[in-house]
């Protein structure tokens, strides 16, 4: 559940690093409201989480008190937002996962994620296709939007194959009927990427190197950044609230 | 005396949606059910349009307050999500007041799957030939479109 929200909560906070910063006024308020989006579902995992783990814990002490080891999210989506190509393709490659993710997860045995699943899911219909049409774009577009993007595509190939991997305790929820088996969503995932890297005429990167170790805490180094300038304020004011 | 379960839903489903005004939370189908038990406590379930709509928070407070202003029992508010909140909830009287407000109406989402789909019209002229601008507007709920014929922009209640 933690990883669910953690994934949700870390890209929306990316993506809020580009208000009032992004290329024009429209992408401003669509990567904002995309952000948003992803904080309200992370704020229902939250909740749910819990429960789960019976702490109580409030969406604040989640978020602001735990350190970059307690952090369960893919490496994906903690990566920079870098140029509106980057922050794109990133969109593109989680989106499509997180589309197909969700729509196992609306069969879920635990109600509560069965229900968060299927509302997430006509949202990240929209954001899938926000950044398909924005891929094909500058991936189809000038030369120099081309190879931003492919460059882009390239740096951020490594991090997808961690969003299919399964660990010790994948398989007795996958059997349980809450979780997903990752791997079985593989397929999907990359038919679709693939029909729209064809359109946006960039070519699917053959990389073997498969960095990993989100879902156990360890992260790259810019994430403790990301945490240390969200968190400062919390921690130098606890329960600091407006 | 405890409140009627009617009064109740009629106190909290007259609460004015907090971004879009001139409707209230009970004709966007954000009210779902009421409940009042025995000793005169009040139950009442609400729906988020969007996770992670911000007009929630705004919602839940007003509902409480009207409906602690109007009844003696405790008050609960709770968000639940599931069956999630469709724009098909729309009532045909919440859609005529959008497009008096300027805002395109959603499209009954049926009516999306047909080979040929219902075009957005333009609420002021009417017209047929729209086309989108941005896929979302001010509010998350809301894409940002302009009519070909008569050159307005306008807001289009996106389908859900």
């Amino acid at each position: 559940m933690l990883r669910l929200a953690d994934d949700c909560f870390v890209l929306s906070h990316r993506l809020a690093e580009w208000s009032s910063r992004a290329p024009t006024l429209e992408e401003d308020v669509a990567l904002t409201n995309i952000a948003l989006d992803l904080l309200g579902q992370a704020r229902r995992l939250y909740e749910h989480a819990a429960r789960l783990d019976g702490t109580g814990r409030s969406e604040d002490e989640y978020v602001f008190m735990r350190d970059e080891r307690d952090f369960v999210n893919c490496l994906l989506v903690e990566q920079e937002n870098g140029d509106f190509a980057t922050t794109i393709v990133r969109e593109l490659l989680f989106s499509t996962y997180q589309l197909g993710l969700c729509g196992a997860l609306r069969e879920s045995a635990d109600a509560t994620l069965a229900a968060v699943a299927a509302k997430a899911h006509t949202e990240v219909t929209y954001h899938v296709s926000h950044a398909r049409q924005w891929t094909v774009r500058l991936g189809d577009g000038t030369a120099e939007s081309h190879i931003r993007t492919q460059t882009a595509l390239d740096a951020l190939w490594p991090y997808t194959h961690e969003l299919f991997e399964s660990d010790d305790v994948t398989p007795s929820l996958v059997a349980d009927g809450v979780a997903a088996a990752p791997a079985a969503l593989m397929p999907e995932w990359s038919a679709s990427i693939g029909t729209v890297l064809a359109e946006a005429t960039l070519e699917r990167p053959e990389t073997t190197w498969a960095p990993s170790g989100g879902r156990r805490g360890l992260h790259t180094e810019r994430f403790g950044y990301m945490l240390a300038e969200m968190q400062h304020l919390h921690r130098a004011h606890p329960g600091a609230r407006w | 005396m405890s409140i009627a379960v009617e009064d109740v839903r009629r106190v909290a489903g007259e609460v004015p949606d907090p971004e879009i005004p001139v409707l209230t939370i009970a004709e966007l189908g954000i009210l779902r059910d009421v409940r009042v038990d025995e000793s005169g406590g009040i139950d009442i379930d609400i729906t988020p349009t969007y996770s992670g709509c911000p007009a929630l928070d705004v919602i839940r407070e007003d509902v409480q307050r009207r409906v602690a202003a109007s009844a003696a029992g405790d008050v609960r508010v709770h968000v639940v999500l599931s069956p999630p909140w469709s724009s098909d909830a729309l009532s045909e009287d919440a859609r005529r007041k959008l497009r008096e407000h300027g805002v395109a109406p959603p499209r009954p989402r049926a009516g999306l799957r047909m080979a040929l789909p219902v075009a957005v019209a333009c609420p002021v002229c009417g017209s047929a030939r729209t086309e989108e601008v941005a896929h979302f507007a001010g509010t998350a709920c809301q894409g940002l479109r302009r009519c070909s014929s008569c050159s307005e922009p306008f807001q289009h209640f996106k389908e859900h």
